[in-house]
């Protein structure tokens, strides 16, 4: 073989870019899990159709940049991304929901910024944060616990097949009756409801569950599962996901006064229900738009909880990992400055 | 047990030296040619004492120091000079240096047969000049001098003694084999070494993974009373840490036996520790015991692509391709021959390059053990990198910074105290070159820092050179007034012999030349009033003395029209000459005629050419 001319280091571990993303993309499987068993199909349907028009926008991008498609796309980001806004939308999401999600999340947020690596704001957060503001009806209709949906003995589809699902999506059949289909979550209910006590509410709504709500306190405990894999594979460190945590169960903590008309909820519950834990183990952890250094990583992680506490205590609100990602996402920068390690032999 | 510390960072390659442990030591013989660069080490390039032609015998000195830093050359085998010339040599850049090139004879006959000395009875400048005569340099990796490193002065503050046995590196197994199969010359060296720096404790950091050669290193060293050769207590210990690359980094060796940190742009000493190579103290053990120069080391023959991974025990000067034939070398299989280990060793690209003071390994590697890097991804800040970076920089900003060729921020960021181990880009995902970029950086800014210090010299320069020239104007504008007034003095003393008249005038001569000297410069020459009469009948003129001049120079050059040819083209080279210093001078100074001054070096250069010209068709004429 002809002899190379290459620059060391000549050994390379065998981790790419792209096996760390499609390792993220696997490790939300047990949270995607759980979030399909506990409200059926919508979430496959709304990954599905993320995954598409996440690559048909990716390929599109890089077209029109005059890049390879191929070693693009094969980098998984984009189907990092879409599985995530697809998990973040309410399940059944309408396909234009999807598209426009995804429009803002690939080309706005990722490629007019310089594409992957230069994009300041988490994608899937920024796709999520235009839906939320620009279609609240629709993104707030979250599908309500089968479980639940049983009990209401509703008429017509009430329990769609995959296929119908994807029927759903593409609003080729009419989603079912309003009410018995689609339920507020627990977060909601706190929200709206401030003067009544936790355990009231407990009692009046069935979809409380045990700690952070129906599914979703096991839809959190699978993305924490998720996140453990990833810290176990040291995809990255316990920094962020940790801090972010600590810092929301100690504010709860701090403000929960055993469950009064103005109380926040228990720790617990503000650990195991919302997006907790898909925020804590999936969207911070994002390298690019966070904080690079593992203190700047602490500072950034607490910075999160701290907002998502505020705003779901204090803001309009119920839930807002999307928003405390991104305000962080803008804080990145300066946190980096301040929190540059000490080089060998500076003192 | 001694308490160790960690450093931050670092990485846990494959190690792969397990292949080349099996065999003890082999020599690998003495090939046909020997090929000596005479620059094996920092400093300046040993000077050859040879002509092609001549008879060396082995150990014979074949090039001498130059100058402080540099060590001279010895013949490791015996034989006949056949060329001193560039050839390609071991080096990252690829490039051809002056070598020596010897023809062995096969008689391995010794130029002065090895002695036995007694060190304990050399005083501490015999030791260092052997040192430096043997010519021994570094031979972990950069090849700095090493009496140069030992002379530490007397009283010197050196407390520690640190032997690096670290090897970090992949595949490398030198160091271990040398600890496992010469620990005796080792405890040696390192009791030379003792004498000479006079530590309190002698440290011996060995990684543990060679976990099988402590034994007999504690052995080794129990053979030497080294608080009789230091005068103080020295305790000797041979300390084992967890293995991690790259440990084994001067820097980082002294913290982890030592918990500092050599303060950035300082040396060891300032902490008052000397660290040394292991086949260093074994170089020193032969250079002063023995009386043997440096004229081989162990280098280890490792890789997939041959078939008998080995360490051997090699002439220097002998060819890489001699090394890979006695090892089962298959070329079809290998995709690039690296001296040195897999992390900071360079890419050879022709094999009959030659074994240096400095090379520990040959790694041959297949495709699939060391596979062609795939193109790199973008960064995806994963952060990676500043987890493995033994200097605590942050590498993806570094790159972020190198890519922009932002250098004050390069700076800012200590990219000086990056020691290009290859970690971060080792972690790297995205496949990105990332010490690639740190070398070219730092490449830049010491060419941005030469550029500005020449150009701070060239403005220097100029500003001298304009002061020295107004002056010379002035003297000469003086000279000439005061001339004048004599001139005119004497005219009127002949003239009408009034003594007033003639006071007067020279007065207002005197007047004159002060008011012109006063005058900016480069006015004065033209507003000169200058009667021809005077001039023509001063036999000091210049001007009369250039006419006179060129005269006899037309009368020789009818004579003789090739010295005239070749005066021509030297008066065109020295205009060129200065030519390019006005320009040189223009630019420092950023003059906004620059153009011009570049117009007239060209014009400079092709009237040299026509001369040239002219000269070549004078002397082509003259042989038809």
């Amino acid at each position: 073989m002809p002899l190379v001319q290459i620059t060391s280091p000549h050994a390379h571990t065998s981790q790419s870019t792209s096996s760390v993303m499609l390792l993220v993309a696997l490790a939300t499987l047990p949270g995607v899990a759980a979030l399909t068993i506990g409200f059926g199909w919508g979430t496959i349907t709304n990954i599905v159709l993320s995954i598409i028009f996440a690559l048909a926008l990716e390929a599109g991008a890089v077209s029109l940049r005059k890049q390879p498609i191929g070693f693009y796309l094969r980098d998984n980001s984009a189907l990092v991304t879409a599985i995530l806004l697809g998990i973040a939308l309410p399940p059944y999401a309408s396909w234009w929901i999807i598209l426009t999600g995804m429009f803002f999340a690939i080309i706005i947020a990722k490629h007019l910024y310089g594409g992957l690596g230069y994009n300041p704001f988490n994608p899937a957060m920024v796709g999520y944060v235009v839906l939320l503001i620009s279609f609240p009806i629709e993104m707030t209709r979250w599908a309500a616990p089968l479980e639940l949906v049983s009990e209401l003995d509703t008429s017509g589809v009430s329990k769609p097949t995959l296929i119908e699902s994807f029927g759903i999506a593409l609003r080729l059949i009419e989603l079912p009756a309003i009410d018995g289909f689609t339920m507020a979550t627990p977060l909601d209910l706190l929200r709206q409801n401030d003067a009544l006590m936790i355990s009231d509410l407990k009692q009046t709504y069935p979809q409380f569950g045990a700690q952070g709500g129906l599914v979703w306190e096991w839809a959190n405990l699978g993305f924490l599962i998720g996140g453990l894999f990833l810290l176990y594979r040291k995809i990255y460190t316990w920094h962020g996901p940790v801090s972010m945590l600590v810092t929301l169960s100690l504010l709860a903590a701090i403000f929960y006064d055993g469950g009064s008309s103005n109380s926040g909820g228990s720790p617990m519950l503000h650990l195991f229900s919302g997006a907790t834990m898909l925020g804590a183990w999936f969207i911070l952890t994002d390298p690019v738009s966070s904080a690079v250094s593992n203190k700047g990583r602490i500072i950034f992680g607490a910075g999160i909880g701290a907002l998502i506490f505020i705003i779901r205590q204090w803001g309009n609100y119920p839930d807002s990992v999307a928003f405390a990602v991104l305000l962080m996402n803008f804080a990145a920068p300066l946190i980096d400055h301040y929190t540059q390690p000490k080089t060998y032999g500076h003192s | 047990m001694r308490k160790i510390w960690d450093i931050h960072g670092g990485i846990h390659p494959p190690e792969n030296k397990a292949q080349s442990l099996d065999h003890s030591i082999e020599f690998a013989g003495i090939p046909a040619q020997l090929i000596l660069p005479v620059s094996q080490h920092i400093g300046a390039a040993a000077s050859p004492i040879v002509q092609i032609g001549d008879t060396v015998l082995k150990g014979q000195c074949i090039a001498e120091a130059v100058g402080p830093v540099s060590v001279p050359i010895h013949a490791p085998s015996s034989g006949t000079i056949t060329a001193i010339e560039d050839r390609p040599i071991a080096h990252p850049s690829g490039l051809d240096d002056l070598c020596i090139v010897i023809d062995t004879d096969g008689r391995d006959t010794w130029h002065q047969p090895p002695s036995s000395r007694d060190f304990t009875q050399l005083d501490k400048a015999t030791l260092v000049e052997l040192i430096h005569n043997h010519g021994i340099a570094g031979m972990g990796g950069a090849g700095f001098p090493t009496s140069i490193k030992l002379n530490v002065g007397e009283p010197n503050n050196i407390k520690t003694l640190i032997l690096n046995g670290t090897e970090c590196e992949p595949y490398i197994t030198s160091d271990h084999v040398l600890m496992r199969e010469y620990s005796r010359k080792l405890a040696q060296g390192i009791a030379i070494l003792a004498k000479l720096v006079q530590p309190e404790e002698i440290l011996l950091g060995v990684e543990d993974n060679k976990i099988d050669v402590v034994a007999g290193l504690q052995n080794a060293l129990k053979q030497h009373d080294f608080s009789a050769l230091t005068g103080k207590a020295t305790s000797a210990e041979v300390i084992t840490f967890p293995t991690k690359y790259p440990s084994g980094g001067e820097k980082q060796l002294i913290e982890i036996l030592t918990g500092k940190q050599v303060p950035t742009g300082s040396l060891p000493a300032s902490l008052g520790i000397v660290c040394q190579n292991l086949g260093t103290a074994v170089a020193i053990s032969d250079a002063v015991i023995d009386d043997r120069p440096l004229i081989s080391r162990i280098t280890t023959v490792t890789g997939q692509a041959v078939t008998k991974p080995r360490n051997f025990e090699v002439l220097l000067g002998t060819p890489v391709e001699y090394l890979l034939a006695r090892s089962g070398y298959n070329a079809s299989i290998n995709n690039r021959l690296v001296m040195g280990g897999p992390m900071m060793g360079f890419t050879l690209l022709d094999i009959t390059m030659p074994v240096v003071k400095t090379t520990n390994c040959i790694l041959a590697p297949t495709e699939a053990e060391l596979p062609t890097p795939p193109p790199a991804q973008a960064c995806i800040r994963c952060g990676l990198c500043a987890e493995a970076c033994p200097a605590s920089l942050l590498p993806q900003q570094l790159f972020w910074f190198a890519q922009g060729k932002e250098l004050e921020k390069l700076e800012q960021h200590n990219i000086a105290d990056c020691i290009e181990c290859g970690a971060c880009s080792y972690v790297c995902p995205s496949n990105i070159p990332l010490v690639q970029y740190y070398r070219a950086s730092k490449a830049e800014i010491r060419q941005r820092d030469a550029d500005m210090q020449q150009a701070e010299h060239a403005k220097l320069r100029f500003d001298a050179r304009q002061e020295r020239l107004d002056r010379l104007e002035a003297e000469k504008i003086a000279a000439r007034q005061a001339r004048q007034a004599k001139a005119a003095a004497n005219k009127a003393a002949q003239a009408g012999q009034d003594p007033k008249a003639a006071t007067v005038a020279a007065a207002l001569a005197r007047v004159g030349a002060k008011k012109s000297a006063l005058e900016p410069t480069h006015k004065a020459p033209a507003s000169d009033p200058a009667p021809d009469a005077t001039l023509a009948t001063d036999v000091d003129d210049p001007v009369q003395r250039a006419i006179a001049r060129r005269a006899t120079q037309q009368q020789a050059d009818t004579a003789n029209p090739a010295a005239a040819l070749q005066r021509a083209v030297e008066s065109a080279e020295a205009r060129l000459k200065k030519a390019r210093l006005r320009l040189t001078n223009a630019e420092a100074e950023q003059d906004n005629n620059v153009d011009a001054f570049k117009l007239a070096v060209d014009k400079c250069q092709s009237k040299l050419n026509q001369a040239r010209a002219a000269l070549d068709a004078h002397h082509a004429a003259k042989n038809l």
